[in-house]
């Protein structure tokens, strides 16, 4: 890598249509690329089939045992309460009712799987990020709205500026361009 | 069943000439570029005098205990606990619509999620007041919280009130989650559009630093998933635990396990229909008739017409029970409930609930925006009466003739009734002017999975 596309983030290039961003994805993947992005206004199936399954599946495991947690601390929150710290013998009923702490600890189930998968979510994205090199792309404003955008970063071991910038004109990028880092 | 309908209408659930710019634009300037139109002021200088009411009658009722209301032995539970159901009843149908819809893939569901979910939110919150408002001493309702104090004591965890607590709360929590994280996106539209500073500070701050990243597409749609999937069945027990609370008292007439899926229906009931109100008269005036299509006000129309007739089943065997079962106070409840001082109710709630509703068997009515908007404001006042019917009656003819007692509501129980409508409409006439109303990029999504079809 030479000192000068070290200071740069990388390459990006617009497209007009999601199609566009999907097959310079699919070629960057082909060749062996994997520090590539694409940034569209809304979510590509064909994308993701590329990417690490990883995360996706870390997240779900997550959420899941985030709902095992939820549901088995209020459970047992409950039960705490009603056997060991504060029992009422009300018509010399059992105290371990289980059934009735059933609807809560689902409740509490549901409210941590949620904010456990909202900030694992965050996590996994390192969100909130106010800042990325991308965003001085020309015209990543529309990344957001009506126009794709693949970004091929320099830290890559298999960038080279001249043969990505060909790819992207093969795959009809309508522009591309260095980012700076 | 979706090949069927999709064929016999004309009607598509986006315009075709629709595309990932038009929509953008389109959502994003009515938030972003538009002066705000005057019926918007009007709108909202109504909602919020509305709104001063519930400060001024919630005031009163914090100074002066539950007394300035029309409740007393026996009948406890009044207006608020009517309005408690009714409120956490509409925001059972925003959730619904968004959560399950997704789950099954419905592609209509993308126009009105936003709408609907935005509708939970504030009808989520002004239900939760309602409780707090009830309990005679408010500022201690963190006593249902189970925290370790120096009295010690804890909660009844057996009782379905305090099941309300966690469902209520947990509800509330989640659906504030859920529709941000679906507006995450937006908010990265709005800031990439934003010609203000101002704009561009506020709506990056709510997108987080966005920037449509295909592995944070990834990420957010598994999300989403699973929240989805707790959402839904979250829905039927917030609403579930609702009848319990009463299925747990032993008023006749309440102590019967049919409430729970009597109340969960009519909530879906008027979910629908206080949707189709609010959306109604904004996809006219935001012009949106291109992106919440006829289509989608069919399908709504049809939800309410089934889920009517399901609430139809509910009132039949409602008044079916206590003649089988014979137990006379049973029946004497009944039959009061029917004929007695809260008899108007009861077939205001019949007329507006199962009758008129019948109209939405043509096609014709469906897709009159006039007639249909009409026949939600009933549905909406009609559950109202039901629940009011519901929670007053029972104990207004308990088992003692020599107990029963005339409920009569002051204009305090009306502030917080006509309060609350204000609170949530103020809600409502925020979101539409500081967000987009429907979700732009789920829009993009029907509108590519159209365009591969």
């Amino acid at each position: 890598m030479s000192a000068a596309e070290s200071e740069i983030y990388g390459l990006v290039g617009e497209f007009a249509e999601p199609a566009g961003a999907i097959a310079m994805a699919r070629r960057l993947h082909q060749e062996g690329f994997r520090r590539f992005d694409v940034h569209s206004p809304l979510p590509l199936e064909e994308i993701e089939e590329l990417l690490p399954a990883r995360p996706r599946f870390w997240l779900a495991l997550i959420m899941f045992a985030a709902a095992l947690a939820g549901f088995g601390l209020g459970f047992f929150m409950q039960y705490a309460v009603a056997v060991i710290f504060y029992p009422l013998n009300i018509g010399g009923r059992p105290l371990d009712s289980w059934p009735a702490f059933v609807p809560s600890a689902w409740e509490i189930c549901a409210f941590a799987t949620v904010y456990i998968g909202f900030a694992a979510f965050l996590v996994f994205c390192r969100l909130p990020k106010p800042y990325h090199p991308i965003f001085n792309a020309p015209h990543f404003e529309r990344a957001s709205q009506d126009r794709s955008f693949v970004s091929v970063a320099a830290s890559d071991p298999l960038f080279d500026s001249d043969h990505v910038t060909a790819i992207f004109r093969d795959c009809r990028a309508t522009s591309v361009g260095e980012v700076p880092a | 069943m979706v090949a069927t309908t999709e064929h016999a209408l004309p009607q598509p659930v986006i315009g075709p000439e629709q595309n990932d710019t038009s929509v953008s634009e389109h959502l994003s300037d009515l938030v972003l570029v538009k002066r705000t139109p005057l019926w918007w002021y009007a709108g909202m200088g109504i909602s919020a005098a509305l709104m001063l009411w519930l400060v001024v009658a919630a005031g009163w009722l914090f100074y002066f205990g539950v007394g300035v209301w029309g409740v007393n032995i026996p009948v406890a539970w009044g207006w608020a606990l009517a309005n408690y159901v009714w409120w956490i009843g509409i925001a059972s149908g925003g959730t619904f619509i968004s959560s399950l819809f997704y789950l099954v893939g419905a592609d209509w569901r993308n126009g009105v999620n936003r709408f609907a979910e935005s509708l939970t939110l504030f009808a989520a919150a002004a239900a939760g007041l309602m409780p707090i408002f009830h309990l005679g001493r408010q500022g201690l309702f963190y006593w249902l919280f189970p925290y370790p104090n120096v009295m010690h004591i804890w909660p009844q965890f057996r009782s379905p009130l305090l099941w309300d607590f966690f469902a209520l709360a947990a509800y509330v929590l989640n659906s504030i989650v859920f529709w941000y994280i679906g507006l995450i996106p937006d908010c990265a539209t709005l800031r990439d559009r934003a010609t203000t500073r101002r704009a561009q500070i506020f709506y990056g701050i709510l997108a987080l630093g966005w920037r449509g990243s295909a592995r944070h597409w990834a990420n957010y749609k598994i999300v989403y998933l699973v929240m989805a999937g707790f959402m839904a069945p979250m829905v039927v027990s917030v609403h579930s635990i609702v009848g319990l609370d009463f299925a747990a008292g032993i008023a006749a007439g309440w102590h019967s396990t049919q409430w729970p899926p009597y109340f969960f229906i009519g909530a879906l009931y008027s979910g629908w229909a206080a949707t189709l109100l609010l959306i109604i008269p904004i996809r006219r005036l935001y012009r949106l008739e291109r992106i919440v299509t006829e289509r989608h006000l069919d399908i709504i129309g049809k939800l309410m017409l089934a889920t009517g007739l399901m609430l139809a089943y509910c009132y039949t065997l409602e008044a079916f029970q206590p003649f089988y079962r014979g137990d006379a106070a049973e029946r004497n409840f009944f039959l009061c409930s029917v004929f007695g001082p809260q008899g108007g109710s009861f077939w205001t709630r019949n007329c507006l609930n199962i009758f008129l509703p019948q109209l939405l068997w043509l096609p014709v009515i469906r897709r009159n925006t006039i007639i249909l908007w009409l026949l939600s404001l009933g549905i909406i006042v009609g559950m109202w009466f039901e629940r009011f019917n519901f929670v007053v009656t029972a104990l207004a003819h308990d088992y003692m003739p020599s107990y029963w007692f005339n409920f009569s509501a002051t204009i305090w129980d009306e502030g917080i009734l006509y309060g609350s409508v204000g609170l949530v409409l103020v809600g409502f006439f925020l979101f539409i002017r500081l967000l987009p109303v429907v979700s732009m990029f789920e829009l993009r999504e029907i509108i590519h999975r159209k365009r591969k079809a």
